[in-house]
């Protein structure tokens, strides 16, 4: 019975938006209605998913009825299903802001959103290597096609990108390629059960790590995010800033504490670190150097996502504490996601409305703006950490672990971190100045200010459930 | 077998090299085919050492060869959209 819960429910949530895709391109008219059902559906799917691990546990699917090794199998547990529910909520959040934006759209757009959905959804739940690697190709492929829709600039920005996961896809799966020869098994739990600390299969871990640092675009291999993310049309880019980077970082965390956990020495995690710590420097002077308000919230997702690489020195260094510290980081993705889509949708609101995006020139009060500068006051709350926010609670996590192991470096690098956010967020929030505005030409305002309030909001959450949330990532890696 | 493993690794650096080295886009696009290509030699290779012949690889290798043509089309769909002469205006 209960397992048959969570089979329809994990089912549901990669069929629902790959039909609604299906039809979204037979019928592209269509399009905004299949994707606000599949919306639904899939929100609905995964709280039901979030309450069943909450009161059963993690749970295992051979799909087909064939057990690994020579099926590919599905888990639903805390990690899996908190990410998820952050891809349901930032994908129906920026969706409802496209359909908002309304007119001038492709007609591929929604059948393309739809696939990137179901990528993401697959990524998640799977738990075999090369099912991984065919999901982490389908989130690329939708992605490119969804920054090229925005034509001109973006089509370059788009290749660069292109050109970049792929190379990251292929050094992946020569990765995998070397783990399989050396243990016969593709299965995240069988690996881990067999996986023995020998050369080969440490430079397969090496190889998929180095993969996934291009595709989650960690310094010194982000080089093609910010014009990615910041040309891209803007759900889009909230979208990809929000969750798709958090699918190489979840695959990160979902490996080294899992499968590779006996690979995990200490240059190992100190070279993860150091990498985190260039990113959120070089991302945090970038942000403050820039312009144009999107290529600025682009920036700063490249600083945040480095704050997750310290997990791995500080779980190393922590003891006690270790089970905190890569919470911490799994927090700070969650409450980065939410933030960083709110702050997106409102630079596209500002922008609507003003006409521009230049940094040292917005102003105007206005029932559109006016929200859009709420949400974006509430994300930069999260993103530079105060409290009672979800990055408070994520850097106080990581805080901590550092504390605790007396490692001052790692704390004086997420202090630093979080004054340069300071920094550069202020530079947006200096902006607003009373004066005329011009009535905005857009419909739909009003539901877009909300719904960036909304994700904004949402970004609040993990830190009034801390103790709810340290359960639920808790059932990770017991999967029966 | 060693002679196999060799030459996949060797494609592999080769590859690597041409995907950072060239600037030209269809010269890229043949460079990451290659990439893969190693990458499916090893794999095949691996199947074959294997004590008994082991099926998975060949598995992997099919479904990769797919992802790869539909990579390649994609990527080549972009090229032709970023040479195209209105490329300033927005694609339809």
């Amino acid at each position: 019975m209960i397992g048959d819960a969570f089979q329809g429910g994990a089912i549901l949530l990669v069929a629902a938006p790959l039909f609604a895709a299906m039809g979204a391109f037979a019928l592209p008219r269509a399009g905004a209605t299949l994707a606000l059902i599949a919306a639904a559906v899939v929100l609905i799917s995964s709280l039901t998913l979030l309450w069943l691990v909450g009161s059963q546990g993690a749970w295992r699917l051979a799909l087909g009825a064939w057990t690994p090794p020579l099926g590919i199998g599905w888990q639903v547990d805390g990690l899996g299903v908190t990410l998820l529910l952050l891809t349901a909520l930032v994908m129906t959040g920026a969706g409802v802001y496209r359909v908002a934006e309304g007119a001038g759209q492709d007609p591929l757009f929604w059948s393309l959103w739809l696939f990137l959905w179901t990528g993401l959804n697959a990524l998640f739940l799977s738990a075999d290597l090369f099912n991984l690697y065919v999901t982490l190709e389908l989130v690329s492929l939708a992605a490119v096609a969804l920054i090229a829709t925005a034509g001109g600039p973006a089509l370059t920005a788009a290749w660069r990108y292109f050109i970049s996961t792929l190379l990251g896809s292929c050094v992946f799966l020569m990765g995998v390629a070397l783990v399989y020869g050396q243990h016969g098994s593709l299965d995240l739990t069988l690996l881990h059960e067999k996986l023995a600390p020998d050369a080969l299969s440490l430079l397969g871990a090496v190889l998929v790590t180095s993969g996934l640092l291009l595709k989650g675009a960690i310094f010194p291999l982000h080089f093609w995010l910010p014009a990615a993310h910041g040309r891209a049309p803007v759900a889009v880019s909230a979208a990809l800033s929000g969750v798709v980077v958090a699918g190489a970082f979840y695959l990160l965390v979902r490996l080294w504490f899992g499968p590779f956990a006996l690979l995990l020495s200490e240059p190992v995690a100190v070279t993860l670190g150091l990498l985190g710590a260039g990113a959120i420097l070089w991302g945090g002077i970038m942000a403050l150097l820039q312009r144009r308000l999107k290529m600025l919230i682009a920036y700063s997702t490249v600083s945040q996502l480095g704050y997750a690489l310290l997990a791995f020195p500080l779980v190393a260094a922590s003891g006690a504490l270790a089970t905190q510290a890569w919470q911490g980081a799994v927090v700070l993705v969650l409450s980065h996601g939410l933030a960083k889509a709110a702050l997106f949708l409102s630079a596209g609101i500002l922008a609507l409305s003003l006409g521009h995006d230049r940094v040292g020139r917005l102003g105007g009060p206005g029932a559109g703006p006016g929200l859009a500068w709420l949400a974006i006051a509430l994300a930069a709350a999260s993103l530079v950490g105060l409290p009672p926010t979800g990055g408070f609670l994520a850097k106080w996590w990581l805080l901590q672990g550092a504390l605790v192991g007396e490692s001052w470096f790692w704390a004086g690098i997420i202090l630093a971190g979080s004054l340069l956010t300071a920094a550069y967020l202020f530079r947006i929030l200096s902006g607003p100045v009373t004066g005329d505005f011009p009535q905005p030409s857009v419909r739909g305002l009003q539901t877009m200010g909300l719904t960036a309030l909304a994700l904004a909001l949402g970004a609040w959450i993990p830190a009034f459930l801390p103790m709810p949330l340290a359960d639920m990532l808790a059932t990770t890696w017991s999967t029966p | 077998m060693t002679v196999f493993l060799l030459l996949a690794t060797g494609l592999f650096v080769m590859a690597l090299y041409g995907v950072f080295a060239s600037r030209n886009v269809l010269r890229r696009i043949l460079a990451l085919n290659v990439l893969s290509t190693a990458v499916f030699l090893w794999l095949v290779t691996v199947a074959r050492l294997a004590p008994e012949l082991d099926p998975v690889p060949h598995a992997m290798v099919l479904t990769g060869i797919v992802v790869t043509v539909s990579t390649t089309a994609v990527a080549v769909a972009l090229a032709v959209r970023l040479q195209a002469p209105d490329r300033g205006s927005k694609g339809s």
